[in-house]
């Protein structure tokens, strides 16, 4: 499937194959039908397959993608049958218990399954069984359909490996002369099951149905989007606030619906001439309120160059984050906690999240390592900074070197192309660069720290570094 | 209108309207406005500028309280500095324009912060003024006689509604509480000649 998905998108002639990297050499991941006919197989290392067919083209394989493209068709395959779950990494499994007459019997529903699919330009191979463990084997072993009763025959041709079973089992199971299904099921399931494991009895069980296995299908992710479409194209900011705040209040009622509220709301509007335009809001909490996210997107949608005019709107949440149920209109308290996270969204909006900062205490004594700038949209105040050991400057900024230092501490500097002279100086207090961390600022080595007041004003934090003698301010104090 | 409180002491600001500080310890009176002032504070320098503020050294409450924007341009500073007189929750603003502030734009922040009712500071390089601002005061650090003596030589050049004045203050910047210094030499009532 994940070489169709490959091709589909960026199509070749010719055999194809996928290459993933185990170990240290490169095997066959996946591969087309022109390749399975040269011979190649799955897991094959890739220099063998290219010396069997020297024009084989290959590409690395997306794991990641695969089984998005995997979840997506599970999705589409929610047309046959209200349970469809994903079997292992390239196969789905449907529970099509009563709907096969919704499509005119199961032969025509598996007809019109692979018509689709190789329209789509998938491969595929696919097999009706009364249980899992049967349309598992068949679908693996040439497909087709078992009819009901019919079990124990239709899959008693089937080799041992067909079972869900582990490679070693499979092995043991050869070496004493048991290759196919058929071989096993009338044996005594006890001396069985002592010789090969509970494992291979249980599957055996599934697959002839003496036990029962479902279908589980995963619960789908919410998908907090909506979107409209109009019969006449809009130009007019009025409208598309107004269409907006209406999609707003579809979206928010079903993010309240799941719990959740919205970090970041992208609304896209296409555009008569097919061009689309995209407004995207980030938020300092998770809301779901519709009128405070409108305010934020008056800004964007002012700015938007709507053409011919605006025929679709879509409205999605791409981040969401859980936020419980809330008591609405609360105190004066709550009052100001949400004024300040809409003022913090829209500075945010403005100059970008990553601008709008918070200082955070840090686990740390070297000093501009002391404290954090987080984005504060992102961070939650942390009280209780005491002071406690020396005294720190108020404002640090990156170390400058000081000129014409004479003495230590230095009785008379340059700063800024400004002269000071030292009335006392407190000190030193040697701070020594973390070994563990790498700080380009900090190869100099150890420091010396002074707080030296000037007889001019101003009180500055300058450091020494004995191991290769500089002197350099590095903060000032209040 | 009802008329305001009278100051209760020199340094409190008038609220609801946007002041301006000068010269080298600008940012130590604007320390000492932070944590005289309750609610969220809002510190506003550009993007370029070194200095920033360290949360150990700074007074108490103020390190948690304490929101750093650092808009890239000048127009973007003036918008969040206007943004944030506007928002009702923020107790004060302080922010570090480069160029000065014409009157229009003085004005506008005057009616931002009347309308949020927060108010403002705006640190300013010498002579950079604007003609709209409340008070301006002069800061600077000064040397002190003996050592655990931080002075701060404050002097208010500006004000539209009430008189102008001269402090030294001696303030450590742990807290809000600071002592006014009485000059040296200098006598409460000026001294009749004995003859």
């Amino acid at each position: 499937m994940a070489s169709d998905v490959s091709l589909r998108n960026r199509p070749i002639e010719g055999p194809f194959a996928l290459t993933l990297r185990s170990g240290n050499s490169d095997h066959l991941h996946c591969l087309n039908a022109a390749a399975d006919q040269r011979g190649l197989h799955r897991g094959m290392p890739l220099a063998d397959a290219r010396a069997i067919c020297p024009d084989l083209s290959t590409r690395p394989a997306d794991l990641a993608r695969e089984g998005a493209a995997l979840a997506s068709l599970r999705r589409w395959a929610s047309r046959y049958a209200p349970m469809v779950a994903s079997d292992g990494t390239d196969g789905l499994i449907a529970d099509i218990t009563g709907v096969a007459h919704l499509f005119g019997g199961e032969g025509d529903l598996r007809a019109d399954l692979h018509a689709r699919l190789a329209r789509a330009g998938l491969q595929a191979s696919s097999a009706i069984a009364g249980t899992r463990g049967g349309a598992h084997a068949l679908a693996r072993h040439g497909g087709g359909i078992i009819a009901d009763g019919a079990l124990a025959q239709g899959l008693g041709g089937l080799p041992v490996s067909a079972l869900r079973i582990d490679h070693d089992t499979a092995e043991a199971l050869a070496r004493v002369g048991l290759a196919r299904i058929a071989d096993l099921a009338h044996l005594p399931r006890a001396p069985l099951a002592r010789r090969f494991g509970a494992g291979l009895v249980l599957r055996l069980d599934q697959a002839l149905g003496v036990q029962a296995e479902p279908v589980a299908a995963e619960p789908d992710m919410p998908h907090f989007g909506v979107r409209m479409t109009l019969p006449d194209p809009i130009g007019l900011q009025s409208d598309v606030m107004a269409g907006l705040s209406r999609l707003l209040d579809r979206l928010c009622a079903k993010l309240a619906l799941h719990r959740m509220g919205a970090r970041r709301v992208r609304l896209e509007l296409r555009r008569v001439d097919r061009g689309t335009v995209q407004v995207e809001i980030g938020l300092a909490r998770p809301m779901r309120d519709p009128a405070r996210i409108a305010a934020l997107f008056a800004k964007g949608v002012d700015e938007i160059d709507a053409g011919f005019g605006i025929d679709a709107l879509r409205l999605t949440a791409p981040v969401t984050e859980p936020l419980a149920p809330e008591q609405i209109g609360g105190g004066p308290d709550a009052r100001q906690q949400d004024a300040l996270a809409d003022f913090l969204s829209s500075t945010g909006n403005r100059i970008g999240f990553d601008r709008v900062l918070r200082l955070l205490p840090a686990e740390s004594l070297i000093p501009e390592r002391s404290f954090l700038l987080a984005p504060a949209a992102y961070s939650a105040p942390e009280p209780g900074s005491l002071r406690h050991g020396p005294a720190r400057p108020a404002l640090i900024f990156p170390p400058e070197p000081v000129e014409a230092a004479s003495g230590s501490p230095p009785t008379s500097f340059r700063w800024r192309r400004m002269r000071f002279t030292t009335l006392r100086a407190q000190g030193p207090e040697r701070i020594a660069p973390e070994w563990w961390f790498d700080d380009p600022a900090w190869r100099s080595g150890m420091r010396d720290y002074w707080r030296v007041e000037t007889r001019e004003g101003p009180r500055l934090w300058l450091f020494h570094t004995p191991q290769s003698p500089e002197w350099r301010i590095q903060g000032e104090f209040p | 209108m009802r008329p305001e409180p009278a100051p209760s002491d020199p340094f409190d600001l008038r609220k609801a309207r946007v002041h301006e500080a000068e010269g080298r310890g600008r940012r130590a009176f604007a320390l000492l406005q932070a944590a005289r002032h309750l609610g969220p504070l809002v510190w506003i320098l550009p993007g370029h500028v070194p200095e920033v503020p360290m949360l150990r050294g700074l007074p108490q409450g103020v390190g948690d309280r304490l929101h750093l924007l650092r808009p890239a341009s000048e127009a973007d500073l003036l918008w969040c500095m206007e943004e944030s007189l506007r928002a009702a929750p923020v107790g004060l603003v302080i922010a570090e324009p480069e160029k000065p502030l014409s009157l229009t734009a003085g004005r506008r922040l005057q009616l931002a912060a009347e309308k949020g009712r927060t108010t403002g500071l705006v640190l300013i390089r010498q002579d950079a003024g604007s003609p709209a601002t409340e008070t301006r005061w002069h800061c600077e650090a000064m040397a002190g006689p003996v050592a655990d003596s931080t002075l701060h030589d404050w002097s208010l050049k500006k004000n539209k509604k009430g008189t102008l004045g001269h402090w030294v203050v001696n303030w450590d910047g742990t807290s809000a509480a600071f002592t006014l210094v009485p000059k040296v030499g200098e006598r409460r009532q000026p001294a009749e000649p004995a003859y």
